[in-house]
């Protein structure tokens, strides 16, 4: 098997489903001729010329609004948004339109589309280039919503969220779009949508990550583990709808549980995961389960590495929540 | 009146003869089912109704106009065509009222329907959202190499909106085979013209995005007509978009002028008119009993079709209603 970064995992499941499926194409803004401003897209404009890969005007809404209608004629359209940040011109076309197609239309039409979308700080990228806005689509009826970690994910879940009938939004942690490598099959296979992945098994704390967050949450589990703390990390994978049967059952293992993410922590997702722990395995918990976030604040350029939910953080919430 | 701003081809297939009547007789039908409803939401017994008066002849001459392989996306106020594609009005009043009969399970607001018979797309409230829709799916069928056009509706208060830039800059850049209809009454609920825009008019707004644009009479059902069948002319050579804006007014009843045009070719009678009238009044008054005495959709409905199939959480939420029995 050949060893690839997520830039790399992600390209060749594009590469592959486009060569599968006549109706796969690619749009947004720099993915053609450049091949997308992370590299993502490099290629695809050779080998699948410009009716395939398509350089659009430098519009967000009109990226979104012209994939559901190319979705509604029965193409599957894989906008890419240069940075999530960028997703809110697009997003009421998102919110109010893409995910209620199938819906408002009694399941008379559905638009599927995969927008693929780099999240996430830590690259120096300051407001407008770091933010994870994951919450605002799980909030939203009709979408899924996935972000994986390594690039075997990256692909399986790609090739899933690509022929999965519902519009997924396909975040990628471009914080370790290069630094996550590892050996990726060549050719077909998925990762299923809705399912989490131990990503390091414990008995002690429940830690609950995913992104680039995860290797923080790994990081800190390791030192936890000289201090003779076992966490049990979780790789949510697909953060909506989640994976609730793994999240109770490491829950009832462990009785404690610590959510990291690095969007601002109110109503961020990990509020959901914590009142469906509350919900769920709340005669189990042997501590309040705890949130490690970003702050409530704008996304900060020189301080991100303060800002961001890093080892650091996590570790000392995850030796409270283990002494409670 | 049509003036352009490039030379356009005339259209085929000119509009005359059982066409016109046919149309007219959907024309009467419109405004009869218009006043009716606006009637019914008076009185309390139809939680919204959207109007098209004196548009039927901007709305039924567009839609005329199509092939049957070309597609319509509406925004709530375009019944009238849908109903002459023959979506039947039976499942338009389902719609309507919110019934189980409804194709969109009474999910909706009237107006808002979708019908795949009638080739008309999934509508909603936000305003110019399916432009941009229109644009990518005649985009679409340009790559497939099909030939079908997209035709947008929206009224005049749309072109304020960003999807109206962004649809038309995107149909300029890609040649795609879509007709935007603008429909200009004058009016977005309070606001005037005036207020959407400080140019002299809509359709010139083409210009900026290198499509034509064409002004027509929006209450002559032949010049609508000839507009929109030049534009998907124009379309259909590869030449992409047009921008027609269609001028409506309440001061000159578009129905009046077509009724005219019949009685002088002799096609139409003051008994046809009155026996016509009536037929639409039954047909509607037995179609209004139906759709108000179907049941409203089941409730556990409510969870369907969010996604293809219902997540664990829907499941859970569907049991936690049914726990909870009236």
């Amino acid at each position: 098997m050949p060893e690839m970064n997520m830039v790399g995992a992600i390209n060749d499941g594009l590469r592959h489903e486009m060569r599968r499926d006549p109706r796969v194409i690619v749009m947004g803004e720099d993915v053609g001729k450049v091949g997308g401003v992370f590299r993502v897209t490099q290629g695809l404009f050779d080998e699948f010329g410009e009716d395939r890969v398509i350089d659009t005007p430098l519009s967000e809404g009109g990226i979104i609004g012209t994939a559901i209608g190319m979705a509604l004629y029965g193409m599957v359209p894989v906008p890419e948004i240069q940075f999530a940040d960028f997703i809110y011109p697009a997003f009421d076309q998102i919110v109010s339109e893409l995910a209620k197609m199938r819906y408002r239309s009694g399941g008379e039409y559905a638009s599927k589309i995969v927008i693929r979308a780099p999240v996430g700080g830590g690259i120096r990228g300051g407001h407008y280039h770091s933010q994870s806005p994951e919450a605002l689509f799980i909030h939203t009826a009709g979408l899924k919503v996935v972000c994986p970690s390594n690039p075997y994910d990256a692909k399986g879940l790609l090739l899933a969220s690509i022929r999965d009938p519902d519009p997924v939004l396909f975040f990628e942690p471009k914080r370790v779009y290069r630094a996550a490598k590892g050996e990726v099959p060549e050719g077909d296979y998925t990762v299923e949508l809705g399912k989490a992945a131990i990503a390091r098994p414990g008995k002690h704390v429940t830690v609950i990550a995913w992104g680039a967050m995860l290797y923080e949450a790994l990081a800190a589990a390791e030192e936890a583990a000289k201090q003779g703390v076992e966490c049990e990390v979780l790789d949510l994978r697909t953060l909506w709808p989640v994976d609730i049967d793994a999240i109770v059952a490491s829950v009832k293992k462990t009785g404690r549980v610590v959510v990291v993410h690095e969007a601002p922590k109110t109503c961020g997702f990990g509020a959901e995961l914590v009142a469906l722990v509350n919900e769920k395995a709340f005669v189990h918990l042997e501590a309040p389960p705890v949130r490690v976030a970003g702050f409530d604040t704008p996304f900060p350029y020189s301080l991100e590495m303060e800002y961001l939910p890093l080892a650091h953080r996590i570790l000392p919430a995850v030796l409270d929540t283990a002494r409670f | 009146m049509v003036a352009t701003v490039t030379p356009l081809r005339a259209p085929d297939a000119p509009l005359e003869g059982e066409k016109v009547l046919a149309l007219y007789k959907h024309m009467v039908l419109a405004r009869t089912l218009d006043e009716r409803l606006a009637q019914l939401q008076k009185d309390g017994k139809l939680g919204s109704h959207l109007s098209a008066a004196f548009e039927e002849a901007a709305i039924l001459g567009a839609v005329a106009a199509l092939r049957e392989q070309d597609w319509v996306f509406h925004y709530g106020r375009e019944a009238a065509g849908a109903l002459y594609r023959g979506m039947p009005l039976a499942a338009y009043l389902s719609h309507v009222f919110g019934k189980v009969g409804d194709g969109g399970k009474g999910r909706q607001m009237p107006g808002t329907f979708a019908s795949r018979a009638a080739r008309f797309a999934s509508a909603s409230a936000p305003i110019g959202t399916q432009i941009t829709h229109a644009v990518g799916f005649a985009w679409a069928a340009k790559l497939k190499k099909d030939d079908v056009v997209a035709l947008a509706c929206f009224g005049e208060g749309a072109t304020s909106s960003g999807d109206f830039h962004t649809g038309l800059n995107f149909a300029g850049v890609f040649k795609a085979p879509v007709v935007f209809l603008c429909r200009n009454n004058g009016w977005a609920i309070s606001v005037p013209a005036e207020r959407q825009t400080a140019a002299s008019s809509f359709w010139l707004k083409g210009i900026a995005y290198g499509i034509p644009g064409v002004a027509v009479d929006g209450n002559d059902l032949f010049a609508v007509h000839k507009a929109v069948a030049s534009a998907i002319q124009r379309a259909t050579h590869g030449e992409g978009a047009t921008l027609i804006e269609a001028t409506t007014s309440r001061k000159d009843d578009p129905l009046h002028r077509v009724r005219q045009h019949l009685e002088a070719r002799r096609l139409w009678t003051e008994k046809d008119e009155s026996e016509h009238a009536g037929r639409v009044r039954a047909e509607i008054d037995v179609a209004l009993a139906l759709a108000q005495s179907e049941p409203a959709p089941p409730r556990e409905s409510m969870f369907d079709d969010v996604y293809r199939s219902a997540p664990w959480h829907l499941h859970e939420e569907r049991e936690e209603l049914e726990k909870c029995r009236k």
